[in-house]
Protein backbone atom coordinates (compact mmCIF):
# COMPACT_ATOMS: atom_id res chain seq x y z
CA UNK A 1 0.00 0.00 0.00
CA UNK A 2 1.36 3.34 -0.50
CA UNK A 3 2.67 5.69 2.11
CA UNK A 4 2.91 9.36 2.38
CA UNK A 5 6.75 10.15 2.74
CA UNK A 6 7.32 12.00 6.12
CA UNK A 7 10.39 14.02 5.89
CA UNK A 8 12.89 15.42 8.80
CA UNK A 9 13.90 18.92 8.29
CA UNK A 10 16.53 19.48 11.55
CA UNK A 11 14.38 18.51 14.51
CA UNK A 12 11.04 18.80 12.86
CA UNK A 13 8.76 16.03 10.45
CA UNK A 14 7.47 17.64 7.36
CA UNK A 15 4.37 15.95 5.68
CA UNK A 16 3.44 16.97 2.78
CA UNK A 17 -0.34 15.27 1.36
CA UNK A 18 -0.37 15.71 -2.14
CA UNK A 19 -2.84 13.03 -2.54
CA UNK A 20 -6.57 13.26 -2.29
CA UNK A 21 -6.42 10.41 0.51
CA UNK A 22 -8.47 7.47 1.04
CA UNK A 23 -9.23 7.02 4.89
CA UNK A 24 -7.17 3.94 4.76
CA UNK A 25 -4.46 6.29 3.76
CA UNK A 26 -5.05 8.98 6.15
CA UNK A 27 -4.89 6.52 9.30
CA UNK A 28 -1.74 4.95 8.27
CA UNK A 29 -0.85 8.90 7.73
CA UNK A 30 -1.62 9.23 11.32
CA UNK A 31 0.26 6.06 12.86
CA UNK A 32 3.66 6.36 10.62
CA UNK A 33 3.56 10.80 12.06
CA UNK A 34 3.24 9.28 15.53
CA UNK A 35 5.47 6.64 15.25
CA UNK A 36 8.14 8.96 13.70
CA UNK A 37 7.30 11.86 16.74
CA UNK A 38 9.00 8.99 18.93
CA UNK A 39 11.20 7.26 16.98
CA UNK A 40 13.05 10.91 16.08
CA UNK A 41 12.22 12.51 18.90
CA UNK A 42 11.02 15.50 16.73
CA UNK A 43 9.94 19.14 18.32
CA UNK A 44 7.74 20.07 15.43
CA UNK A 45 5.04 18.09 12.70
CA UNK A 46 5.04 20.41 9.63
CA UNK A 47 1.48 19.52 7.50
CA UNK A 48 1.42 20.98 4.38
CA UNK A 49 -1.65 20.83 2.66
CA UNK A 50 -1.56 23.19 -0.17
CA UNK A 51 -2.48 20.69 -2.65
CA UNK A 52 -5.59 19.67 -0.83
CA UNK A 53 -8.78 20.78 -2.79
CA UNK A 54 -11.07 19.00 -0.11
CA UNK A 55 -10.93 18.82 3.86
CA UNK A 56 -14.02 16.93 5.08
CA UNK A 57 -14.46 15.94 8.71
CA UNK A 58 -12.46 12.55 8.52
CA UNK A 59 -9.25 14.48 7.01
CA UNK A 60 -9.83 17.37 10.28
CA UNK A 61 -10.54 14.62 12.54
CA UNK A 62 -7.19 13.32 11.71
CA UNK A 63 -4.91 16.84 11.63
CA UNK A 64 -6.69 17.01 15.35
CA UNK A 65 -5.80 13.31 16.46
CA UNK A 66 -1.94 14.52 15.02
CA UNK A 67 -1.69 17.64 16.83
CA UNK A 68 -3.59 16.12 19.93
CA UNK A 69 -0.93 13.01 19.87
CA UNK A 70 1.85 15.20 19.22
CA UNK A 71 1.23 17.89 21.79
CA UNK A 72 0.86 14.49 24.29
CA UNK A 73 4.99 13.65 22.83
CA UNK A 74 5.91 17.42 23.63
CA UNK A 75 5.79 18.18 19.56
CA UNK A 76 4.24 21.21 17.73
CA UNK A 77 1.83 20.42 15.15
CA UNK A 78 1.55 23.22 12.38
CA UNK A 79 -0.88 22.72 8.78
CA UNK A 80 0.32 25.31 6.71
CA UNK A 81 -1.33 26.20 2.96
CA UNK A 82 -4.68 25.64 3.40
CA UNK A 83 -6.44 26.99 0.31
CA UNK A 84 -9.46 29.78 0.65
CA UNK A 85 -11.74 26.95 -0.78
CA UNK A 86 -11.24 24.93 2.16
CA UNK A 87 -11.02 27.42 4.39
CA UNK A 88 -14.33 28.82 3.61
CA UNK A 89 -15.95 25.59 2.92
CA UNK A 90 -14.74 24.28 6.59
CA UNK A 91 -16.36 27.16 8.23
CA UNK A 92 -19.45 26.26 6.41
CA UNK A 93 -19.22 22.83 7.55
CA UNK A 94 -18.89 24.25 10.89
CA UNK A 95 -15.62 22.06 11.54
CA UNK A 96 -13.23 24.45 13.71
CA UNK A 97 -10.53 22.20 13.67
CA UNK A 98 -9.40 23.11 17.87
CA UNK A 99 -6.36 22.73 18.77
CA UNK A 100 -4.92 22.71 15.60
CA UNK A 101 -2.10 25.39 15.07
CA UNK A 102 -2.37 27.08 10.93
CA UNK A 103 0.13 29.01 9.24
CA UNK A 104 -0.08 30.27 5.59
CA UNK A 105 2.96 28.42 4.31
CA UNK A 106 6.19 26.17 5.43
CA UNK A 107 7.91 29.16 5.80
CA UNK A 108 5.94 31.05 8.29
CA UNK A 109 5.02 27.30 9.99
CA UNK A 110 8.61 26.73 10.30
CA UNK A 111 8.95 30.08 12.20
CA UNK A 112 6.19 28.93 14.31
CA UNK A 113 7.29 26.01 15.45
CA UNK A 114 10.49 27.58 16.42
CA UNK A 115 8.59 30.79 18.19
CA UNK A 116 8.53 30.13 22.13
CA UNK A 117 4.73 31.07 22.80
CA UNK A 118 1.78 28.72 21.89
CA UNK A 119 1.59 31.62 19.77
CA UNK A 120 3.60 33.20 17.11
CA UNK A 121 1.76 36.77 15.56
CA UNK A 122 4.89 36.38 12.72
CA UNK A 123 4.32 32.81 12.21
CA UNK A 124 0.28 32.11 12.76
CA UNK A 125 -2.52 31.45 14.62
CA UNK A 126 -4.05 28.51 16.75
CA UNK A 127 -7.28 27.99 14.62
CA UNK A 128 -9.79 27.84 17.05
CA UNK B 1 -57.83 23.41 -28.29
CA UNK B 2 -59.99 20.69 -29.84
CA UNK B 3 -58.19 17.26 -31.52
CA UNK B 4 -59.27 18.70 -34.46
CA UNK B 5 -56.85 21.96 -34.52
CA UNK B 6 -54.01 19.45 -34.04
CA UNK B 7 -54.90 17.56 -37.23
CA UNK B 8 -56.03 20.63 -38.60
CA UNK B 9 -52.96 22.50 -38.08
CA UNK B 10 -50.65 19.31 -39.04
CA UNK B 11 -52.68 19.40 -42.19
CA UNK B 12 -51.98 22.51 -43.19
CA UNK B 13 -48.59 22.44 -42.23
CA UNK B 14 -47.18 20.35 -44.24
CA UNK B 15 -47.34 22.11 -47.23
CA UNK B 16 -45.82 19.29 -49.83
CA UNK B 17 -45.04 21.89 -52.72
CA UNK B 18 -43.51 24.47 -50.43
CA UNK B 19 -45.82 27.28 -51.37
CA UNK B 20 -46.49 27.76 -47.63
CA UNK B 21 -42.65 28.61 -46.76
CA UNK B 22 -43.12 31.09 -49.91
CA UNK B 23 -45.52 32.53 -49.33
CA UNK B 24 -44.58 33.36 -45.34
CA UNK B 25 -40.68 34.68 -47.01
CA UNK B 26 -42.45 37.06 -49.56
CA UNK B 27 -44.72 38.16 -46.71
CA UNK B 28 -41.42 38.66 -44.53
CA UNK B 29 -39.28 40.51 -47.79
CA UNK B 30 -42.42 42.56 -48.13
CA UNK B 31 -42.57 44.01 -44.70
CA UNK B 32 -41.33 47.54 -45.23
CA UNK B 33 -40.27 47.79 -41.79
CA UNK B 34 -37.91 44.52 -41.88
CA UNK B 35 -34.09 45.17 -41.76
CA UNK B 36 -31.90 45.13 -44.65
CA UNK B 37 -28.98 43.57 -42.57
CA UNK B 38 -30.04 40.13 -43.28
CA UNK B 39 -30.03 38.63 -46.70
CA UNK B 40 -32.62 37.14 -48.82
CA UNK B 41 -31.53 33.76 -48.80
CA UNK B 42 -30.34 34.08 -45.15
CA UNK B 43 -34.04 34.65 -44.56
CA UNK B 44 -34.99 32.18 -46.93
CA UNK B 45 -32.60 29.49 -45.28
CA UNK B 46 -34.06 30.13 -41.68
CA UNK B 47 -37.81 30.56 -42.44
CA UNK B 48 -37.62 26.88 -44.39
CA UNK B 49 -35.24 25.31 -40.91
CA UNK B 50 -38.14 26.77 -38.33
CA UNK B 51 -41.28 25.70 -40.93
CA UNK B 52 -39.85 22.55 -40.72
CA UNK B 53 -39.27 22.24 -37.01
CA UNK B 54 -42.77 23.48 -36.48
CA UNK B 55 -43.69 20.98 -38.95
CA UNK B 56 -42.51 18.16 -36.69
CA UNK B 57 -43.28 19.38 -32.86
CA UNK B 58 -47.31 19.99 -34.60
CA UNK B 59 -47.30 16.44 -36.14
CA UNK B 60 -46.23 15.17 -33.00
CA UNK B 61 -49.50 16.53 -31.14
CA UNK B 62 -47.99 18.63 -28.87
CA UNK B 63 -49.54 22.12 -29.63
CA UNK B 64 -50.02 23.81 -26.05
CA UNK B 65 -46.95 23.64 -24.37
CA UNK B 66 -43.48 25.24 -26.06
CA UNK B 67 -41.58 24.24 -23.59
CA UNK B 68 -42.23 20.34 -23.65
CA UNK B 69 -39.76 18.03 -25.55
CA UNK B 70 -41.26 17.75 -28.74
CA UNK B 71 -40.57 21.55 -29.23
CA UNK B 72 -36.53 21.42 -27.98
CA UNK B 73 -35.68 21.46 -31.41
CA UNK B 74 -38.05 24.44 -32.21
CA UNK B 75 -36.84 26.57 -29.00
CA UNK B 76 -33.22 26.20 -29.82
CA UNK B 77 -33.60 27.25 -33.24
CA UNK B 78 -35.61 30.02 -32.02
CA UNK B 79 -32.64 30.76 -29.20
CA UNK B 80 -29.78 30.75 -32.06
CA UNK B 81 -31.78 32.93 -34.31
CA UNK B 82 -32.26 35.32 -31.36
CA UNK B 83 -29.25 35.73 -30.65
CA UNK B 84 -27.67 35.78 -34.01
CA UNK B 85 -30.01 38.49 -34.62
CA UNK B 86 -29.62 40.57 -31.99
CA UNK B 87 -25.64 40.48 -32.50
CA UNK B 88 -26.58 41.76 -35.81
CA UNK B 89 -28.43 44.92 -34.24
CA UNK B 90 -32.11 44.00 -34.85
CA UNK B 91 -34.73 44.93 -32.03
CA UNK B 92 -36.58 42.20 -29.67
CA UNK B 93 -39.23 43.05 -31.96
CA UNK B 94 -38.17 43.04 -35.42
CA UNK B 95 -36.82 39.01 -34.20
CA UNK B 96 -40.47 38.25 -32.65
CA UNK B 97 -41.72 39.51 -36.06
CA UNK B 98 -39.96 36.45 -38.21
CA UNK B 99 -42.23 34.30 -36.25
CA UNK B 100 -45.44 36.66 -36.03
CA UNK B 101 -45.54 36.95 -39.11
CA UNK B 102 -46.17 33.52 -40.06
CA UNK B 103 -49.60 33.57 -38.50
CA UNK B 104 -50.65 35.77 -41.77
CA UNK B 105 -49.42 33.17 -44.16
CA UNK B 106 -51.21 30.68 -42.17
CA UNK B 107 -54.51 32.49 -41.46
CA UNK B 108 -54.83 32.98 -45.72
CA UNK B 109 -55.17 28.92 -46.32
CA UNK B 110 -57.32 28.49 -43.39
CA UNK B 111 -59.28 31.19 -44.25
CA UNK B 112 -59.55 29.35 -48.14
CA UNK B 113 -59.79 25.77 -46.41
CA UNK B 114 -62.58 26.49 -44.04
CA UNK B 115 -64.68 28.83 -45.88
CA UNK B 116 -67.68 26.72 -45.78
CA UNK B 117 -66.85 25.79 -41.66
CA UNK B 118 -66.69 29.35 -39.45
CA UNK B 119 -66.70 27.18 -36.22
CA UNK B 120 -63.83 25.14 -37.41
CA UNK B 121 -61.88 28.48 -39.12
CA UNK B 122 -62.33 30.06 -35.51
CA UNK B 123 -61.25 27.54 -33.73
CA UNK B 124 -57.87 27.00 -35.81
CA UNK B 125 -57.42 30.40 -35.99
CA UNK B 126 -57.42 31.47 -32.05
CA UNK B 127 -55.27 27.66 -31.98
CA UNK B 128 -52.45 28.71 -34.42
CA UNK B 129 -52.33 32.50 -33.06
CA UNK B 130 -51.71 31.30 -29.40
CA UNK B 131 -49.13 29.06 -30.40
CA UNK B 132 -47.35 32.17 -32.77
CA UNK B 133 -47.72 34.27 -29.93
CA UNK B 134 -46.11 31.46 -27.40
CA UNK B 135 -42.92 30.92 -30.03
CA UNK B 136 -42.93 35.10 -31.00
CA UNK B 137 -42.84 35.55 -26.96
CA UNK B 138 -40.21 33.21 -26.52
CA UNK B 139 -37.56 34.93 -29.02
CA UNK B 140 -38.40 37.93 -26.64
CA UNK B 141 -37.36 36.47 -23.70
CA UNK B 142 -34.42 34.80 -24.74
CA UNK B 143 -32.95 38.32 -25.65
CA UNK B 144 -34.39 39.18 -22.33
CA UNK B 145 -31.34 36.75 -20.81
CA UNK B 146 -29.12 37.68 -23.14
CA UNK B 147 -28.95 41.50 -21.85
CA UNK B 148 -29.26 40.08 -18.01
CA UNK B 149 -26.01 37.83 -19.05
CA UNK B 150 -24.55 40.86 -20.02
CA UNK B 151 -25.14 42.92 -17.00
CA UNK B 152 -24.09 40.18 -14.95
CA UNK B 153 -20.90 40.16 -16.44
CA UNK B 154 -20.71 43.65 -16.15
CA UNK B 155 -21.51 44.17 -12.57
CA UNK B 156 -18.84 41.16 -11.88
CA UNK B 157 -16.40 43.25 -13.69
CA UNK B 158 -16.98 46.47 -11.76
CA UNK B 159 -17.21 44.11 -8.85
CA UNK B 160 -13.49 43.45 -9.02
CA UNK B 161 -12.56 47.06 -10.25
CA UNK B 162 -14.32 48.87 -7.19
CA UNK B 163 -12.98 46.41 -4.36
CA UNK B 164 -9.31 46.19 -4.98
CA UNK B 165 -7.21 44.63 -1.79
CA UNK B 166 -4.16 47.45 -0.96
CA UNK B 167 -0.69 46.08 0.47
CA UNK B 168 -0.48 48.51 3.69
CA UNK B 169 2.88 46.96 4.35
CA UNK B 170 4.75 43.98 4.42
CA UNK B 171 2.38 40.95 5.21
CA UNK B 172 -0.19 43.57 6.21
CA UNK B 173 -3.39 43.87 3.69
CA UNK B 174 -6.24 46.34 3.89
CA UNK B 175 -9.92 45.82 1.98
CA UNK B 176 -11.51 49.24 1.86
CA UNK B 177 -15.05 48.44 1.37
CA UNK B 178 -17.27 51.42 -0.32
CA UNK B 179 -20.90 51.03 -0.94
CA UNK B 180 -23.91 49.00 0.17
CA UNK B 181 -22.99 45.33 0.24
CA UNK B 182 -25.27 42.79 -0.97
CA UNK B 183 -24.65 38.86 -0.57
CA UNK B 184 -23.24 38.06 -3.42
CA UNK B 185 -21.21 41.10 -3.38
CA UNK B 186 -19.49 39.99 -0.33
CA UNK B 187 -19.18 36.50 -0.84
CA UNK B 188 -16.90 37.64 -3.88
CA UNK B 189 -15.33 40.24 -2.47
CA UNK B 190 -14.34 38.18 0.34
CA UNK B 191 -12.83 35.37 -1.62
CA UNK B 192 -10.69 37.82 -3.22
CA UNK B 193 -9.44 38.72 0.33
CA UNK B 194 -8.57 35.46 1.07
CA UNK B 195 -6.88 34.49 -2.25
CA UNK B 196 -4.98 37.72 -1.63
CA UNK B 197 -3.32 37.01 1.72
CA UNK B 198 -2.16 33.27 0.04
CA UNK B 199 -0.69 35.18 -2.89
CA UNK B 200 0.98 37.86 -0.73
CA UNK B 201 1.41 35.99 2.35
CA UNK B 202 0.21 38.84 4.28
CA UNK B 203 -0.40 37.35 8.04
CA UNK B 204 -2.89 40.48 9.04
CA UNK B 205 -5.96 41.73 6.44
CA UNK B 206 -7.84 44.84 7.69
CA UNK B 207 -11.41 44.80 6.38
CA UNK B 208 -12.44 48.73 6.74
CA UNK B 209 -16.11 49.08 6.62
CA UNK B 210 -15.76 53.09 6.89
CA UNK B 211 -17.30 53.39 3.58
CA UNK B 212 -19.96 51.30 4.49
CA UNK B 213 -23.61 52.98 5.46
CA UNK B 214 -25.21 49.72 6.32
CA UNK B 215 -24.65 46.05 7.11
CA UNK B 216 -27.67 43.83 7.20
CA UNK B 217 -27.27 39.80 8.81
CA UNK B 218 -26.36 38.23 5.99
CA UNK B 219 -23.44 40.75 5.08
CA UNK B 220 -22.44 40.91 8.66
CA UNK B 221 -22.63 36.40 8.72
CA UNK B 222 -20.36 36.96 5.80
CA UNK B 223 -17.99 39.19 7.40
CA UNK B 224 -17.31 36.64 10.36
CA UNK B 225 -17.23 33.68 8.14
CA UNK B 226 -14.09 35.37 6.48
CA UNK B 227 -12.27 36.42 9.28
CA UNK B 228 -12.34 32.74 10.25
CA UNK B 229 -11.80 31.18 7.01
CA UNK B 230 -8.63 33.85 7.52
CA UNK B 231 -7.90 32.22 11.05
CA UNK B 232 -8.28 28.80 9.42
CA UNK B 233 -5.64 29.56 6.94
CA UNK B 234 -3.79 31.20 9.25
CA UNK B 235 -3.79 34.70 9.13
CA UNK B 236 -5.53 37.19 11.06
CA UNK B 237 -8.50 39.55 10.36
CA UNK B 238 -9.06 43.19 11.99
CA UNK B 239 -12.59 45.24 11.57
CA UNK B 240 -12.54 48.66 11.54
CA UNK B 241 -14.47 51.51 10.66
CA UNK B 242 -17.69 50.57 12.44
CA UNK B 243 -19.62 53.45 12.59
CA UNK B 244 -22.03 53.67 15.91
CA UNK B 245 -25.27 52.63 13.37
CA UNK B 246 -23.66 49.73 12.44
CA UNK B 247 -22.82 48.90 15.87
CA UNK B 248 -26.17 49.29 16.79
CA UNK B 249 -27.24 47.26 13.96
CA UNK B 250 -24.94 44.36 14.97
CA UNK B 251 -26.07 44.16 18.87
CA UNK B 252 -29.66 44.56 17.54
CA UNK B 253 -29.34 41.94 15.09
CA UNK B 254 -27.95 39.89 17.67
CA UNK B 255 -24.72 39.23 15.59
CA UNK B 256 -22.05 37.85 17.60
CA UNK B 257 -18.33 39.41 17.36
CA UNK B 258 -16.24 37.03 19.81
CA UNK B 259 -12.97 37.24 19.42
CA UNK B 260 -12.80 39.26 16.60
CA UNK B 261 -10.76 42.17 16.71
CA UNK B 262 -12.40 45.24 15.89
CA UNK B 263 -10.74 48.94 15.39
CA UNK B 264 -12.85 52.32 15.59
CA UNK B 265 -10.23 53.83 12.36
CA UNK B 266 -8.01 51.92 9.47
CA UNK B 267 -5.31 53.75 11.30
CA UNK B 268 -5.56 52.20 14.70
CA UNK B 269 -5.83 48.57 12.86
CA UNK B 270 -2.94 49.53 11.04
CA UNK B 271 -0.96 50.74 14.05
CA UNK B 272 -2.20 47.69 15.60
CA UNK B 273 -1.37 45.42 12.93
CA UNK B 274 2.59 46.89 12.87
CA UNK B 275 2.45 46.24 16.97
CA UNK B 276 1.85 42.82 16.19
CA UNK B 277 4.30 42.51 13.51
CA UNK B 278 7.11 43.96 16.35
CA UNK B 279 7.20 47.24 13.98
CA UNK B 280 6.72 50.44 15.14
CA UNK B 281 7.46 53.83 13.14
CA UNK B 282 10.18 56.60 14.61
CA UNK B 283 10.94 59.81 13.67
CA UNK B 284 14.01 60.24 11.49
CA UNK B 285 16.98 62.99 11.85
CA UNK B 286 16.42 65.26 8.72
CA UNK B 287 19.71 64.60 6.47
CA UNK B 288 21.39 68.40 6.05
CA UNK B 289 20.88 70.16 3.29
CA UNK B 290 23.25 71.29 0.82
CA UNK B 291 24.74 74.93 0.84
CA UNK B 292 23.65 75.41 4.55
CA UNK B 293 26.03 77.12 7.05
CA UNK B 294 27.47 74.34 9.66
CA UNK B 295 25.45 76.66 12.59
CA UNK B 296 22.23 76.38 10.94
CA UNK B 297 22.18 72.53 10.16
CA UNK B 298 23.22 71.57 13.91
CA UNK B 299 20.56 73.92 14.89
CA UNK B 300 18.11 71.75 13.03
CA UNK B 301 19.11 68.89 13.77
CA UNK C 1 -37.75 19.73 -12.70
CA UNK C 2 -35.88 18.01 -15.51
CA UNK C 3 -33.25 15.77 -15.58
CA UNK C 4 -30.08 16.51 -18.78
CA UNK C 5 -28.02 13.34 -17.71
CA UNK C 6 -27.58 10.93 -15.02
CA UNK C 7 -25.42 7.94 -13.50
CA UNK C 8 -25.08 6.00 -11.14
CA UNK C 9 -21.55 4.68 -9.38
CA UNK C 10 -21.32 2.08 -5.87
CA UNK C 11 -20.06 3.33 -2.85
CA UNK C 12 -18.55 -0.19 -1.48
CA UNK C 13 -15.29 0.74 -0.40
CA UNK C 14 -12.59 3.48 0.69
CA UNK C 15 -11.51 4.02 -2.26
CA UNK C 16 -15.08 4.67 -3.82
CA UNK C 17 -15.35 7.57 -1.28
CA UNK C 18 -12.55 8.93 -3.28
CA UNK C 19 -13.69 8.50 -6.62
CA UNK C 20 -17.08 10.16 -5.27
CA UNK C 21 -15.05 12.89 -4.60
CA UNK C 22 -13.74 12.70 -8.57
CA UNK C 23 -17.10 12.33 -10.15
CA UNK C 24 -18.49 15.20 -8.10
CA UNK C 25 -15.58 17.49 -8.93
CA UNK C 26 -15.94 16.74 -12.61
CA UNK C 27 -19.76 16.87 -12.85
CA UNK C 28 -19.58 20.47 -10.83
CA UNK C 29 -17.41 21.39 -12.89
CA UNK C 30 -18.68 20.32 -16.24
CA UNK C 31 -21.83 22.44 -15.29
CA UNK C 32 -19.47 25.63 -14.64
CA UNK C 33 -19.77 26.16 -10.97
CA UNK C 34 -17.60 28.77 -9.10
CA UNK C 35 -14.31 26.96 -6.95
CA UNK C 36 -15.82 27.54 -3.97
CA UNK C 37 -19.43 25.96 -4.65
CA UNK C 38 -17.24 22.76 -6.38
CA UNK C 39 -15.63 22.60 -3.15
CA UNK C 40 -18.60 22.98 -0.84
CA UNK C 41 -20.29 20.32 -2.87
CA UNK C 42 -17.33 17.46 -3.45
CA UNK C 43 -16.98 18.26 0.72
CA UNK C 44 -20.89 17.40 1.45
CA UNK C 45 -20.48 14.33 -1.14
CA UNK C 46 -17.64 13.03 0.90
CA UNK C 47 -19.25 13.53 3.97
CA UNK C 48 -22.71 12.02 2.87
CA UNK C 49 -20.85 9.03 0.61
CA UNK C 50 -18.62 8.25 4.21
CA UNK C 51 -22.33 7.81 6.00
CA UNK C 52 -23.51 5.70 3.33
CA UNK C 53 -20.26 3.03 3.49
CA UNK C 54 -19.95 2.82 7.16
CA UNK C 55 -23.59 3.20 8.72
CA UNK C 56 -25.15 2.55 5.28
CA UNK C 57 -22.95 -0.46 4.71
CA UNK C 58 -22.59 0.46 1.04
CA UNK C 59 -24.95 1.38 -1.24
CA UNK C 60 -24.75 4.02 -4.58
CA UNK C 61 -24.59 7.63 -5.63
CA UNK C 62 -26.26 9.05 -8.55
CA UNK C 63 -25.56 11.90 -9.83
CA UNK C 64 -27.87 13.77 -11.85
CA UNK C 65 -28.27 17.38 -13.94
CA UNK C 66 -31.40 18.89 -13.02
CA UNK C 67 -32.79 21.84 -14.76
CA UNK C 68 -35.52 24.35 -13.26
CA UNK C 69 -36.88 27.27 -14.72
CA UNK C 70 -33.65 27.50 -17.09
CA UNK C 71 -31.23 27.26 -13.72
CA UNK C 72 -28.93 24.09 -13.88
CA UNK C 73 -28.20 22.34 -10.56
CA UNK C 74 -26.23 19.05 -9.49
CA UNK C 75 -28.16 16.69 -7.53
CA UNK C 76 -26.77 13.72 -5.62
CA UNK C 77 -28.63 10.87 -4.53
CA UNK C 78 -26.89 8.65 -1.57
CA UNK C 79 -29.00 5.28 -0.95
CA UNK C 80 -28.32 2.69 1.24
CA UNK C 81 -30.11 -0.68 2.07
CA UNK C 82 -28.54 -0.30 5.59
CA UNK C 83 -30.35 -0.27 8.93
CA UNK C 84 -31.67 3.32 8.23
CA UNK C 85 -31.66 5.89 11.37
CA UNK C 86 -34.34 5.88 13.97
CA UNK C 87 -34.19 9.24 14.68
CA UNK C 88 -33.74 11.55 12.11
CA UNK C 89 -33.85 15.00 14.02
CA UNK C 90 -31.22 13.54 16.48
CA UNK C 91 -28.69 12.67 13.60
CA UNK C 92 -28.82 16.22 12.18
CA UNK C 93 -27.51 17.95 15.36
CA UNK C 94 -24.32 19.22 15.29
CA UNK C 95 -22.05 16.96 16.94
CA UNK C 96 -24.25 13.64 17.06
CA UNK C 97 -22.08 10.34 16.31
CA UNK C 98 -22.66 6.62 16.50
CA UNK C 99 -19.52 6.24 15.56
CA UNK C 100 -15.94 7.54 15.76
CA UNK C 101 -16.88 10.68 14.04
CA UNK C 102 -16.82 14.41 14.82
CA UNK C 103 -20.97 14.20 14.24
CA UNK C 104 -20.99 16.69 11.31
CA UNK C 105 -21.35 14.09 8.41
CA UNK C 106 -24.96 14.81 7.85
CA UNK C 107 -25.73 18.46 9.38
CA UNK C 108 -22.68 19.75 7.54
CA UNK C 109 -23.54 18.26 4.00
CA UNK C 110 -27.27 20.33 4.97
CA UNK C 111 -25.17 23.15 5.46
CA UNK C 112 -23.09 23.00 2.34
CA UNK C 113 -25.77 22.40 0.12
CA UNK C 114 -28.61 24.70 -1.08
CA UNK C 115 -31.37 21.75 -1.45
CA UNK C 116 -31.38 19.09 1.32
CA UNK C 117 -33.58 15.90 1.97
CA UNK C 118 -33.50 13.15 3.81
CA UNK C 119 -35.41 9.60 4.20
CA UNK C 120 -34.93 6.67 6.48
CA UNK C 121 -36.53 4.17 8.85
CA UNK C 122 -35.28 1.32 10.85
CA UNK C 123 -34.94 -1.85 8.41
CA UNK C 124 -35.80 0.67 5.47
CA UNK C 125 -32.24 1.98 4.48
CA UNK C 126 -31.69 5.59 4.05
CA UNK C 127 -31.70 8.20 1.22
CA UNK C 128 -30.09 11.50 1.40
CA UNK C 129 -30.35 13.70 -1.82
CA UNK C 130 -28.93 17.14 -1.78
CA UNK C 131 -28.17 19.82 -4.56
CA UNK C 132 -26.63 22.58 -5.92
CA UNK C 133 -27.63 25.48 -8.27
CA UNK C 134 -25.50 27.25 -10.29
Amino acid sequence: MERIPILKMGDSLLVSIQVDMHDRLAMTLQDDLTAKIVATRAKGVLIDISSLEVVDSFIGRMLANIAAMARVLDAKTVVVGMRPAVAITLVELGLSLSGVRTALNVEKGMLLIRSDGDEGDEGGRRAT
Amino acid sequence: MSRTDEVDIAELIKDPEGSLLQDWVRLQLADSRRSHVLNDSELQQQSREFLQLVRSAVQSGQLRDIEAREWDGARRMLEDLSRSRAALGLSPSQTAMFVFSLKEALFTRLRTQFAKDPERLASATWAISVLLDRLGLYTTEVYQKGREDVISRQQQEMLELSTPVVVLWDGVLALPLIGTLDSARTQVVMENLLQRIVDTGAGIAIIDITGVPTVDTLVAQHLLKTVAAARLMGADCIISGIRPQIAQTIVHLGVELQDVVTKATLADAFALALRRLNLGVQKVAAPARKGDSPAASSAET
Amino acid sequence: MDVERHDTVPISTDDDIVRVRQRVRDWAVSIGFSLVDQTKLVTAASELARNTLIYGRGGTLTLAVVVNNRKRGLQLTFADQGPGIPDIDLALKDGYTTGNGLGLGLSGARRLSQDFSITSKPGEGTRVVIARWN
